[in-house]
This record gives structure tokens, C-alpha cells and sequence, in this order.
């Protein structure tokens, strides 16, 4: 083995790095965002007792979690302009994560508001309480608490499978860095960097993450 | 205050029976509660008296039967049940308050979405209400870090915040360590002594003797008998309720 490993020109390429970073911490907030929102509308319809609302979720819910990412994202970016919606990679890419999102919030939300207590509505309803204001004003902020972690790993792993966005050059990380390839061909050095840079915006993720947790959930538990 | 005139009536229950699945839980209960009027609920666990104070406010729906509130029958499927929930309030055995909200928060959150009241007017309301139940100093504080006692006394505060002309306490005790029993049926007596409609399951028998103008007793699912305290417990005339009696009585 005789390569000489060369950084210089991955470390040259620092902007459009950064510009990946970027790409990639944008698309996946809002799509967190997004996704969650969209999640707890999936999580109430799932929920409701009318079964049209609920066959709607549960099979939305179970088309989502059991096809790949990469072929929904295809789907959006490909597939749509037949019917007259064409997007930019980066539109897809958001959409795709969206939809995506939603479908894995809905069932972690569900299991934090099934945490809660019969009684914490009970109350809100015998105060005079309607049922949106119950939800929105008793038992979502326990319920997310609840499922807070999960929920966590959740955006994370979101924030990983991004880098699949590439293949609708959405322009986040790993499609400035299989550019960078085409340029260079430091394949080792330009992978290797990813993975690391990869690694500490889990690492930032988990810590932001965390942080707005501890303030949005600072009252005492039980 | 046996003296307070009863008239009006606040809450009249003719013929309810309620099931779940094959088990009947009510069985024919006929009750008419008068205005200002209190009365303490006792009977064995499983005897129906907590799922008849909930039936009241259709926290439970009932399958046969009428209930009416003020005067107002609440329909079977509880079309109307927000509006006879404005004159009920209900404070419950495990004090169900809101962990994520403050004391102050507990108490307002309902007056702001339902009454639509101003922060400032909700605010002024519940300190009122927090100060009548000796707990004002608290306000900032989150229910978890109070003694169970102190919460029952928020949760009393956080359901007057409405103004209720009738209060329903489920085991309001029952939840709570010995040394708080007190705290919670001292203020629990000052209501009474207001003059505000009050039905209440509990087993303090010394809470019923203070306060009640009618005592019931229920087993399995019936109303066995009705009567003045001191008939009810010197001289009652069903065989049930003497063996209930000395259960509860003699220790």
C-alpha cells in the first residue's frame, strides 16, 4: 500500500463543508418541526374513535414505517411531477423527512399520552375544559416529557438518515462531500471526515436537544 | 347551619341505572339534593357511591334514568355536560392536579380557557381562593413539591376558581397521610359553613357529624338508607348499614 494520505483538500474545501452543515441542520429542524406537528395530528386521528380518522393514521403510520426512506424521498422528487408537483431537491428532501417524521412521532407521542393518567383529564374535563384545550393545555407537555428521549433518538437518527437527501441533491453535507470526491478523489480522507463531522452534529443535536428539554420540562416530577 | 333553608332543588337523580357490561353498578338510585344542602356518601368500596357523584357531572354516563342539574337534565350522550359542569366542581381522591403548572397556573388555567377570564382577573381570583385555603405562599411552587394535603387544598382552590354552586369530593381523604386528614376537612368544614351545595363520599364519620344534614349509606349499588347524622349513627335501621357501621366505627 503505497497512498499517501492527503487532507489538505478536504480542509481546503472548509466552505462548502460549512455550507453542508448548514444544508443539513436546516432541513432537518424544520423537517423535525414539521414532523412532529404533522405526528401529533396523525397521533389524535390515530387515537379518535371515529374509524375512517383512524384507519386513515394507522395505515399512513405503517406505509411510512415499512418502506425505506430513500424510496419515499424518490417518490417526492421523482414521482410527483407526474401528477404536476415538481419541488427542488431541498423541498423534497424536507417533505420526504416531514412525512417521514411524522409517522415515527405519531407512535412515540401516542405512548406518552397514553402515560398519562385518566385523572389529569378527568380533572379538565370536570373544570369545564373542551377536549382540544385538554390536550393541548393538560396533556401534551407530560406526554412529550414522557417520550422525550425516544423522541430525541428519534430526531437524531433523522438527522443521520439526511445524508440520503444527497441522492436528489438536496444540498446538505454528503452531497457537498460526494462533490469534493468527484473533484479530488480523496475518497479516504473526504469519507472519513464526514463521518467525523457526522459524529459531532449528532453530538451537538443530543446537547441542544437535551438543553431545550431540561428548560421546556423543568418542573418537578412526582 | 342545619338552619340554612333547603328548597330548590340542586340536583334531583330519578330512576339511574348503570352498567358496566353485565355488572350493574347503580342500581334505580332516586336522589334529590337541595340548594345549600350536604350530604356525606359512605358505604364499602364497590358499593357505586363514587360512580354516582361522577355520574353527576357525566364523568360516567349513565344508561337509564335522569339526572338534573340546577334544573337542567343532562342528556345521555352529555351534549350538555360542559354547561352543568360550570355549576359542579369536583375535587378527586388523588388531587389530580397538573404537574407541569405551578399552584398559581393550576388555578387559572380553566378560568382563562373557559371562562375566558383576563390574566390579571384569573390571577386575582385564584389567590383569593389560595389564601381562603391557607396556601397562598405556595402559589409559585409546582404540586409535586407539596404535601399531599397542601395539593388537596390547591385542588379545593383550582375548582372554586369556577364558582361552582355545587362541589362533589370523591374520597377527598383517603389519599392522604393521617396528620394531613385534618388540614384538608378543616377547609373542607368552612365551605360547608358557606352555604354551597356539597355531596361527599368519604369516611369521616367525625367530617359527617360536623357537617351533614344527610347521611347515606350505599351497598352494592343501591341507596339503603338516608338519614340525619345523629339518626344515622345512633339509630340506624338497616341491618347493612349497622354491620358497616361497626366496621368503620369499632377501633
Amino acid at each position: 500500500m503505497n497512498y499517501t494520505f492527503d487532507f489538505a483538500p478536504v480542509f481546503a474545501a472548509w466552505p462548502s463543508l460549512v455550507d453542508g452543515v448548514v444544508g443539513t441542520l436546516k432541513m432537518s429542524s424544520l423537517s423535525m418541526i414539521f414532523g412532529l406537528s404533522l405526528g401529533i395530528v396523525f397521533m389524535m386521528m390515530r387515537m379518535s374513535k371515529q374509524r375512517a380518522l383512524k384507519a386513515i393514521a394507522v395505515s399512513y403510520i405503517e406505509m411510512i414505517r415499512n418502506t425505506p426512506i430513500l424510496v419515499q424521498v424518490f417518490f417526492v422528487f421523482f414521482g410527483m411531477p407526474a401528477i404536476g408537483i415538481r419541488l427542488s431537491g431541498e423541498q423534497a428532501a424536507i417533505l420526504a423527512m416531514t412525512l417521514n417524521c411524522a409517522a415515527y412521532a405519531a407512535e412515540i407521542v401516542r405512548g406518552g399520552v397514553q402515560s398519562i393518567r385518566p385523572g389529569q383529564i378527568e380533572a379538565g374535563r370536570a373544570l369545564g375544559m373542551h377536549t382540544v384545550d385538554i390536550y393541548r393545555f393538560i396533556v401534551f407537555r407530560p406526554a412529550i416529557r414522557a417520550v422525550y428521549p425516544a423522541l430525541c433518538s428519534q430526531f437524531i437518527l433523522m438527522m443521520l438518515n439526511s445524508s440520503l437527501m444527497s441522492s436528489v441533491s438536496a444540498e446538505e453535507l454528503t452531497y457537498f462531500a460526494q462533490t469534493l470526491d468527484a473533484q479530488t478523489f480523496r475518497s479516504f480522507e473526504i469519507y472519513l471526515t464526514l463521518g467525523v463531522i457526522y459524529l459531532a452534529l449528532s453530538q451537538f443535536l443530543s446537547i441542544a436537544l437535551g438543553m431545550i428539554g431540561r428548560v421546556y420540562f423543568s418542573y418537578p416530577a412526582k | 347551619m342545619n338552619g340554612t333553608s333547603i328548597s330548590e332543588k340542586a340536583i334531583s337523580m330519578s330512576g339511574v341505572n348503570k352498567w358496566y357490561g353485565h355488572l350493574q353498578v347503580l342500581k334505580g338510585i332516586n336522589l334529590e339534593v337541595g340548594r345549600g344542602e350536604h350530604i356525606v356518601l359512605c358505604g364499602p368500596s364497590g358499593s357505586g357511591k363514587s360512580t354516582l357523584i361522577r355520574c353527576i357531572n357525566h364523568l360516567e354516563e349513565i344508561q337509564q334514568g335522569s339526572i338534573a342539574v340546577n334544573g337542567t337534565t343532562l342528556s345521555q350522550k352529555g351534549s350538555n355536560a360542559d354547561h352543568i359542569r360550570r355549576d359542579v366542581g369536583m375535587v378527586f381522591q388523588q388531587f389530580n392536579l397538573f404537574p407541569h403548572l405551578t399552584v398559581l397556573q393550576n388555578c387559572m388555567l380553566a378560568q382563562r380557557r373557559v371562562r375566558k377570564t383576563s390574566v390579571a382577573e384569573a390571577k386575582d381570583k385564584a389567590m383569593r381562593h389560595l389564601e381562603r385555603v391557607h396556601i397562598a405562599e405556595q402559589a409559585q411552587k409546582y404540586p409535586a413539591q407539596l404535601s399531599g394535603g397542601q395539593q388537596q387544598r390547591v385542588a379545593i382552590a383550582r375548582a372554586l376558581c369556577m364558582d361552582p354552586q355545587i362541589m362533589l369530593f370523591d374520597e377527598p381523604t383517603s389519599a392522604l397521610d393521617p396528620e394531613m386528614v385534618k388540614e384538608v376537612l378543616d377547609t373542607m368544614i368552612s365551605l360547608a359553613d358557606d352555604g354551597i351545595t356539597m355531596i361527599c363520599v368519604t369516611h369521616e364519620m367525625g367530617f359527617a357529624r360536623a357537617v351533614a344534614h344527610r347521611v347515606i349509606f350505599m351497598d352494592r349499588g343501591e341507596i339503603i338508607e338516608s338519614a340525619k347524622p345523629d339518626v344515622f349513627f345512633s339509630n340506624p335501621s338497616h341491618e347493612r348499614t349497622k354491620t358497616f357501621l361497626s366496621q368503620i366505627l369499632n377501633h
